[in-house]
């Protein structure tokens, strides 16, 4: 006995829209945190793939670096004496303190050329070095001249220097390259991420060495050979449910495993990708299987069919076809792997090193870890600098994913 | 000298393989019927050089710095052995090994210089005596195998033999990744409640783990509650999951029934981005973007915020879960049989009324599977917390306060000196099994979900 009611249907029409309008909006709004996550990256990022440089004349006089002992002189005077002679407006003390403009690193790139080049004593060398951190973010309008001298990084006879600098255009903002050549350091302007992508590397290459072929053996027994047994169930579940752990379950047992037990080296990227390789392999083995399973019975019949044993039909014919499937299964477990931070911590890998390591058993950090040590880190410079070594981390994701797409597109087959 | 090893090994598996190669091609010439192909016969004789070589290596690198050490301390003087305990005796190698690697500080006794020395030929010893061991073995199973080589030796069956029981072992890894976490944590657990007792740190209200490391130190008397971690991290899952759970599964619904192919296109690499960004990059975003964002927004309403508030760390934390939400409820959608939306829509239901009367209680299970799935993630989740969430424990559930989490805890006790005799290090290793306890028991209630619900259409 039901009648046609115009106010039900509009409001079951309402009802529709307002779905559809949370549906939509609830999309937006992820894009949006995304877009808001890059943009405020990318917002403080850009600024650290910039350093300001002062092009500056060194008079280097005989006094202060003997000839018998060039590595020993007292180049910090003769940084000193360079500012002097670059402020001649100003004091002499006044415009020695002003040496303050210039990077630490000042000192000993002016040795390294004078000991590579002795003929340098009694002449005077022009070199182009970073300045220090205050005057890098009052050269990028981060220290706002407006704000009283109080409130400021910097007074206003240091900008007035650093100004009479500028007028003269011996300012210069070239590319910081030193953001990935240099390693870690005390100041913002000479860190680096040399030290972290070494030790990002070694790690991986390690999680991969070992995650590689254990995963692809598992795979290939759980889905090719593997009885129906009680066993086998349980390794199964047991994948899976390792594929779930939190990573800093991980970073305990390689803590008191790989370092405790065993005695391995303590914040070393080897012990590292170690633990990573544990993360991967269920990653691998659930990509391997999957790409195991999508090659078509057919083959491997037909394989069968021609006397091939069981082992010639996986390896011969199953495992070449099913190789791109694999490969971008393991790239994408390497992705995870490199922006992985937990274990990473609980084995030390956010140790200050200022020198990259030389061999995967050395101390080292990790691309991660330098992220969450110079988040760490008070100095306003190294705000910038975590934002840019993440679009680094970010980039380094993408591309490698890009190449998962890349080899998936272009070598999987559809049977 | 290590890496030589490994390198003599390789070439004589490597001369194996040629060598039998060889030798069966030359048999095959010669008329006879080979059982199995010449390659085989190389591989055959490859794995037998390599397999015991590594395991030898292997076994090697394991024991040599405990015999090494044994060796050492065994030669100190009486006098100085005598008095030595356990902490003195790990400070005493470790101090002998620096001289050995050439750091020597100030001028220690002739008799650390002599150890030092002593080291330092022991490690050469070990190292020259692992490279002739390798060499004979290898030597040793080259002879064996080259003399196996015959029409009738069954060189295939043996390779595969082989190659089954390497792959064996290759699924047992997983076990054994999981035997290690348990007896790990649960080793040094029992540690750690043989000094502090079990019931303290179940039942226990108060969270104090800072206590001196030293005697002369001044630091708190230490408490070992776990009470107020767990209701921090709770707090801030809570927040996470209000955020992500209603955003993921509108973001579901929309893609699933509403979003044109194109959109869909676009919306699915976005949400997939989302889920590939690393934690560490949230936790950033949330130090640096949200939580002073939240707190400005909170000084205009005039609220006082916490400035690691659990608002900024959980809603950071939802923005990461919203794709795996996403995602799980998207497969559950899609898994509702066709006939169960045709038949909803031939009675005339819109769209909307399909999807919530029809589809939703269809895909419930498989939803819940996903949410507690995020659950669990939320609980282990580490970075996101250890940069924007609070280090002092508190009995509170106002997200607009600063909580500590069970992961910050396990971060914050085991960064910087670790000291395994400690029960301020073993409590992290307490906190750590119960984090593996409780996400273990979600992830098998949620797995046991989807798997069941899925069972159901199939």
């Amino acid at each position: 006995m039901t009648r046609f009611n115009p106010g039900l249907l509009r409001r079951r029409r309402r009802r529709e829209f307002t779905l559809r309008a949370l549906g939509f909006s609830a999309l937006a709004l992820a894009a949006l945190m995304l877009f808001l996550l890059i943009g405020s990256l990318v917002a403080t990022g850009w600024q650290a793939f910039t350093q300001t440089h002062i092009r500056i004349e060194f008079p280097v006089s005989a006094e202060r670096v003997k000839p018998e002992e060039i590595a020993r002189g007292n180049y910090r005077a003769l940084v000193q004496d360079a500012m002097q002679a670059a402020l001649p407006a100003l004091p002499a003390a006044e415009a020695r303190k002003l040496s303050s403009i210039l990077s630490n690193a000042a000192q000993f790139r002016l040795r390294d050329a004078v000991v590579a080049d002795p003929s340098l004593i009694g002449r005077s060398v022009t070199l182009t070095v970073p300045v220090s951190d205050p005057f890098d973010q009052l050269n990028k309008g981060l220290v706002l001249r407006d704000t009283p001298e109080a409130n400021r990084r910097l007074n206003n006879a240091e900008i007035a220097a650093f100004d009479t600098l500028a007028a003269q255009g011996l300012v210069s903002r070239p590319i910081n390259w030193a953001l990935l050549t240099n390693a870690d350091s005390r100041f913002p302007e000479l860190a680096g991420l040399r030290g972290a992508l070494v030790g990002s590397f070694y790690a991986l290459a390690t999680c991969f060495l070992l995650a590689f072929p254990l995963g692809i053996g598992a795979a290939i027994y759980l889905q090719e050979f593997a009885p129906k047994s009680r066993l086998s169930d349980i390794i199964e579940i047991n994948i899976n449910n390792l594929a779930a752990v939190p990573s800093v379950v991980f970073g305990l047992l390689a803590l008191a495993v790989f370092l405790g037990w065993f005695g391995m080296p303590r914040s070393s990227p080897f012990v590292g990708g170690l633990t990573l390789a544990l993360m991967t392999l269920p990653t691998i083995i659930i990509a391997t299987r999957a790409a195991l399973i999508a090659v078509p019975p057919s083959i491997r019949e037909a394989a069968m069919g021609i006397g091939a044993s069981r082992q010639q039909v996986v390896f011969h014919h199953v495992l070449p076809l099913a190789m791109p499937g694999i490969m971008t299964g393991t790239i994408i477990g390497l992705a995870q792997a490199l922006g992985e931070t937990a274990p990473l911590l609980l084995i030390g890998m956010n140790a200050f090193l200022t020198a990259a390591p030389a061999t995967p058993f050395d101390a080292s950090t990790a691309l991660p870890t330098q992220i969450f040590l110079w988040a760490d880190s008070p100095e306003r410079g190294f705000v910038s600098r975590t934002s840019a070594a993440i679009l680094v981390l970010l980039a380094f994701l993408a591309a490698m994913n890009a190449l998962a797409i890349f080899l998936r597109a272009r070598f999987e087959r559809k049977w | 000298m290590t890496a030589a090893a490994f390198l003599l090994l390789f070439i004589a598996s490597l001369a194996g393989w040629f060598w039998n190669r060889h030798a069966a091609a030359a048999v095959w010439r010669r008329g006879a019927k080979l059982h199995s192909l010449p390659a085989y016969h190389g591989a055959s004789s490859a794995l037998a050089v390599a397999v015991p070589g590594m395991v030898l290596i292997l076994v090697w690198l394991a024991l040599q710095g405990a015999v090494i050490d044994w060796l050492v301390l065994a030669s100190l003087p009486e006098a100085v052995a005598a008095g030595l305990d356990g902490g003195t005796r790990a400070l005493m190698r470790s101090e002998i090994g620096s001289i050995a690697r050439g750091q020597v500080f100030g001028t220690p006794e002739p008799w650390k210089l002599e150890a030092a020395a002593y080291l330092g030929t022991l490690t050469q010893t070990s190292r020259a005596l692992l490279f002739a061991a390798v060499a004979l073995a290898s030597a040793f199973a080259l002879f064996m195998a080259r003399r196996k080589v015959s029409a009738a030796f069954r060189a295939r069956q043996r390779v595969e033999r082989i190659l089954h029981g390497l792959m064996v072992l290759c699924a047992l890894a997983a076990i054994f990744t999981t035997a290690g976490i348990v007896a790990s944590l649960a080793f040094e657990s029992a540690r750690f409640f043989s000094m502090v007792p079990f019931t303290e740190f179940l039942f226990g209200t108060n969270w104090e783990p800072q206590i001196p490391m030293r005697a002369d130190q001044v630091a708190g008397a230490g408490a070992f509650g776990w009470l107020p971690v767990i209701l921090g991290t709770l707090v801030i899952t809570v927040v996470a999951m209000g955020f992500s759970v209603p955003v993921g599964l509108f973001s579901a619904v929309y893609l699933n029934e509403f979003a044109s192919p194109r959109l869909r296109s676009v919306a699915k690499p976005l949400l997939e981005m989302l889920a590939g960004i690393p934690t560490v990059v949230y936790g950033f975003f949330a130090v640096l973007t949200v939580a002073p964002a939240l707190r400005s927004a909170a000084s205009a309403w005039g609220i006082a915020v916490a400035p690691n508030t659990a608002l900024a760390a959980g809603g950071v934390m939802g923005i990461m879960l919203i794709p795996f939400i996403a995602s799980f409820a998207d497969d559950a959608l899609s898994a509702v049989p066709r006939a169960l939306r045709d038949g909803s829509l031939a009675l005339g239901a819109t769209r909307a009324e399909t999807v919530t009367k029809v589809l939703i209680p269809a895909a419930i299970p498989g939803i819940a599977g996903g949410v507690l799935l995020a659950v669990s993630r939320a609980i282990g989740e580490t970075m996101i917390v250890v940069m924007a969430a609070g280090l002092i424990a508190r009995m509170t559930i106002n997200p607009l306060d600063s909580v500590t989490t069970v992961t910050v805890q396990i971060v914050t006790l085991l960064i910087g000196d670790t000291a395994f005799d400690n029960p301020k290090t073993l409590a992290a290793f307490a906190l750590g099994l119960m984090l593996f306890l409780v996400t273990l028991a979600i992830n098998v209630l949620a797995l046991r979900l989807v798997r069941k619900y899925r069972e159901i259409y199939d």
